[in-house]
C-alpha cells in the first residue's frame, strides 16, 4: 500500500514511534523510514550514538531511544526529511513534535497554523511553539508545534493559512 | 513569472537589461538564457513546427532536443535554451529551417 | 593539436570526479565541458544528497560542485578547465574535434579519455505531446533553480520515480501547485521518502496511471489521464481531467552515448540501464582502448554513484597510461566498496542485473 500511495498505514506508523512512557519521559525521535535505501548520515549526525545502522548502510536506522536526548539535529540532516521528535511530558493535553519544514514563508511563534496528516490533510489548527533556522541547519527549519495528543500518530505537516 | 523569495536559493542575478521579441521591447537579466528570459516573460511559444504549424515551446532546456531553435540577430537554428541573453538581442520566431546567409 | 594525458568529456559530477583523481595521479588533465558552468545536473539539485559520508551525503548537489571544485583547484597546475566547449567526435586516429565557443575550431589528442557526458530526458507518446508548456522534469528544475524563473502556476508530474518525486517538491517550494503525480507503474518507482514528503503535503499519487492526451490551442491548458490494467491497457472511462499550464514528463533518462559509438565502442541495450551503454571492465575501460566511461552515460543510475564512478574511472585511466596514484590499490579497493555499498541494497537489484550484463573480463 504505502508504495502505491506514499502513505503508510497507521500500524506501520505506530510501529516507529517509542512506547508511550518513553515519550512522557521527554523528547525522542520517531525516524519514518521505511525501506532499505543507501543512506546513513542520520548516525554520523547523532553526538550519543542513539541511532544505529551498521556496516551496510541499506538496512534502516535502528534507534536506542535511552540514549536519545531529543536534540534535533538528526532532523536537519536526513535527507528525506523522514525523521521527527515528538514529546509528551510537557502537557497532559497537548504532545509538542518537532518536524523539518523547508518553506517560504516560515511561520511565526505563537501563530495557529493548520496541522495535517500524512495525506496533507486538515486535522486540526495547531500552535507553533518555536522555530529553529541556525546556519547548522543548512536551510532545513525545524518547527515545534503543539499538537492535540489525541492526533500524535496523525500530525505529520503544517501549513500556512492563506492570507 | 520570476521566483523572489526561495527557500533554499538565492537568486545572483546580474544586470537588467532590454532585448526585443518579434519587436517588442522586453526585460531580462544579463546572464540568463534567452528562452528563460522569454519564459520569464510569459512567452511559451517560440516557434512552430517545419510542416503542420504547430506552435513549439522549450522541452529538455539543457541544448539536447532542439525544440527551442529561434532566430537570433538574424541567425536562424539558434538553441535558446543554452544561449545568454545580451543588452539589444533581437530575437524572432523562425520561419521554416531557417537560411544560412 | 593540444596533447594532453587524459581528456575528460563533461565536467558533470562524473567528469569532475575523474579530473580530480587523475590530477591527483600525476596526469595532466583537460577537463571540457558545454555549459559556461561545471557541475553539470548539480546546478539543480537543491536537496540533501544520501548514501554516505564519502558521497557528501546530507550535503545539497548545489554545495556539492563547491566541494568538488576546491580538489580540483588543489591540483591546478595539473588541470586545464575548457568550458563552452562543445566536443564534437572522436576520431580513429584518437583525436578528438571541439567547438570553443561556437566559433573556435580545436584538435586535441589524449593518451586516454573518459567519457561523462551523462544522459538526457527521454520522452513520451501521446496526443498533442508537443504543446508548449510539456516539459522534461530536469527543465523545469533548469527554469526554477537555474534562472528562479516559475514554469507555471499548475503542474502535473509524469513519474514517480526519484526525479518526479524531487522536482515536484521543488515546484512546491518554489510556490508552484503541483495537482497530482501519475505513473504507469503499479508502484512509486522513487524513495518512499520523496513520496512521504510529496503526499503529506496534498498532493496525490496515482499508479497505474498515464497520460491519455494533452489539450491546448497555443499552449498546454488540460491534461487527461486515465487508469491502466495488470496488463498496463487504458481503461476506458477512468479518465480525469486536471486544468494545468505545465506538464512534466519525467519517464526516464537515456545516455548520451554519441561519442562512445562514434569511437568504436562495443554497445549493448541494456533497459535495466535505461538505454545502449558500452561494454566495460571493472577498470570502467570500454573496449575501446584507454577510452573510459563513467556516469549516467555508461547506465543511469544517481550522482552519488556517477561521482563514486569519476573517482574510480579517472584513478584507473591515469594508471594505465602510467600515471599511477601512490595510494592506487587502496583508493580503487575503497571505490569499489563505495559503489557495492550504493548498490547491495533493495533499490540497486536493477542497477546490479544491468551491470551482470556489461561488464567483461
Amino acid at each position: 500500500m504505502l508504495e502505491k500511495t506514499g502513505v503508510p498505514t497507521k500500524e506501520q506508523v505506530i510501529n516507529e514511534f517509542p512506547d508511550e512512557s518513553r515519550i512522557n519521559e521527554g523528547p525522542v525521535v520517531v525516524i519514518e523510514c521505511y525501506k532499505e535505501i543507501p543512506c546513513n548520515p542520520c548516525t554520523t549526525a547523532c553526538k550519543f550514538n542513539a541511532i544505529h545502522i551498521g556496516e551496510d548502510i541499506n538496512k534502516r536506522p535502528e534507534v536506542t531511544e535511552e540514549k536519545c536526548i531529543g536534540c534535533g539535529v538528526c532532523l536537519s540532516k536526513c535527507p528525506g526529511l523522514a525523521i521527527m521528535l515528538v514529546d509528551g511530558s510537557k502537557s497532559e493535553k497537548y504532545v509538542h513534535m518537532t518536524i523539518p519544514y523547508e518553506f517560504y514563508p516560515l511561520p511565526e511563534e505563537g501563530n495557529m497554523v493548520e496541522g495535517l496528516d500524512r495525506k496533507g490533510e486538515l486535522l486540526e489548527k495547531v500552535k507553533v511553539l518555536k522555530v529553529m533556522n541556525p546556519k547548522s541547519y543548512d536551510r532545513t527549519p525545524l518547527i515545534k508545534l503543539e499538537v492535540s495528543r489525541k492526533y500524535m500518530y496523525d500530525f505529520r505537516n503544517i501549513r500556512l493559512e492563506e492570507d | 513569472m520570476r521566483i523572489e523569495e526561495h527557500p533554499i536559493l538565492k537568486f545572483k542575478r546580474g544586470k537588467k537589461i532590454k532585448f526585443k521579441f518579434e519587436g517588442r521591447t522586453l526585460e531580462g537579466y544579463e546572464g540568463e538564457t534567452v528562452a528563460a528570459a522569454l519564459h520569464a516573460n510569459g512567452i511559451m511559444v517560440l516557434g512552430e513546427s517545419l510542416e503542420k504549424h504547430r506552435p513549439r515551446g522549450f522541452y529538455c532546456a539543457i541544448g539536447n532536443c532542439s525544440s527551442c531553435l529561434m532566430e537570433v540577430d538574424g541567425i536562424p537554428n539558434v538553441k535558446t535554451c543554452v544561449t545568454k541573453l545580451e543588452e539589444g538581442m533581437e530575437v524572432n520566431k523562425q520561419n521554416g529551417k531557417g537560411e544560412l546567409k | 593539436m593540444i596533447n594532453t594525458d587524459i581528456a575528460i568529456v563533461g565536467g558533470g559530477p562524473a567528469g569532475l570526479c575523474a579530473a580530480i583523481s587523475a590530477a591527483e595521479s600525476g596526469a595532466k588533465v583537460t577537463l571540457i565541458e558545454r555549459d559556461g558552468e561545471l557541475g553539470g545536473q548539480l546546478v539543480k539539485q537543491t536537496h540533501m544528497f544520501f548514501g554516505s559520508e564519502k558521497q557528501y551525503a546530507s550535503t545539497r548537489g548545489i554545495d556539492i560542485i563547491d566541494i568538488l571544485l576546491e580538489k580540483l583547484e588543489k591540483n591546478k597546475e595539473n588541470v586545464t578547465i575548457m568550458k563552452n566547449t562543445t566536443v564534437l567526435g572522436r576520431y580513429e586516429d584518437g583525436v578528438i574535434t571541439a567547438m570553443e565557443d561556437e566559433n573556435k575550431y580545436l584538435k586535441i589528442k589524449p593518451e586516454a579519455l573518459v567519457i561523462g557526458t551523462g544522459a538526457t530526458e527521454k520522452f513520451l507518446g501521446f496526443p498533442n505531446n508537443d504543446l508548449p508548456g510539456i516539459y522534461g522534469a530536469g527543465a523545469v528544475q533548469t527554469l526554477m533553480n537555474v534562472y528562479g524563473v516559475r514554469p507555471g502556476d499548475k503542474v502535473l508530474m509524469v513519474g514517480a520515480g526519484n526525479i518526479g518525486l524531487i522536482v515536484s517538491y521543488q515546484l512546491m517550494q518554489a510556490g508552484v501547485k503541483v495537482e497530482a503525480i501519475i505513473d504507469a507503474a503499479p508502484k512509486i518507482g522513487g524513495y518512499l521518502v520523496h513520496a512521504s514528503k510529496i503526499r503529506r503535503m496534498g498532493v496525490p499519487i496515482y499508479t497505474s496511471h498515464t497520460v491519455k492526451e494533452a489539450v491546448g490551442t497555443d499552449h498546454l491548458e488540460k491534461a487527461i489521464i486515465w487508469e491502466l490494467d495488470e496488463k498496463w491497457q487504458p481503461i476506458k472511462g477512468s479518465e480525469k481531467e486536471y486544468d494545468v499550464d505545465v506538464m512534466c514528463v519525467s519517464v526516464g533518462l537515456s545516455p548520451l552515448n554519441e561519442l562512445l559509438v562514434m569511437a568504436g565502442c562495443e554497445m549493448q541495450y541494456v533497459p535495466e540501464l535505461s538505454g545502449n551503454v558500452p561494454l566495460r571492465n571493472e577498470n570502467y575501460e570500454t573496449t575501446a582502448e584507454n577510452i573510459f566511461v563513467a556516469g549516467d552515460s555508461c547506465g543511469v543510475e544517481e550522482a552519488s554513484s556517477a561521482m563514486v564512478e569519476g573517482y574510480l574511472a579517472g584513478l584507473t585511466a591515469a594508471a594505465k597510461i602510467s600515471k599511477i596514484h601512490p595510494d592506487y590499490e587502496k583508493k580503487k579497493a575503497d571505490y569499489v566498496k563505495q559503489l557495492d555499498d550504493l548498490r547491495s541494497g533493495p533499490v540497486g537489484k536493477h542497477i546490479r542485473a544491468g551491470i551482470e550484463k556489461i561488464v567483461r573480463r
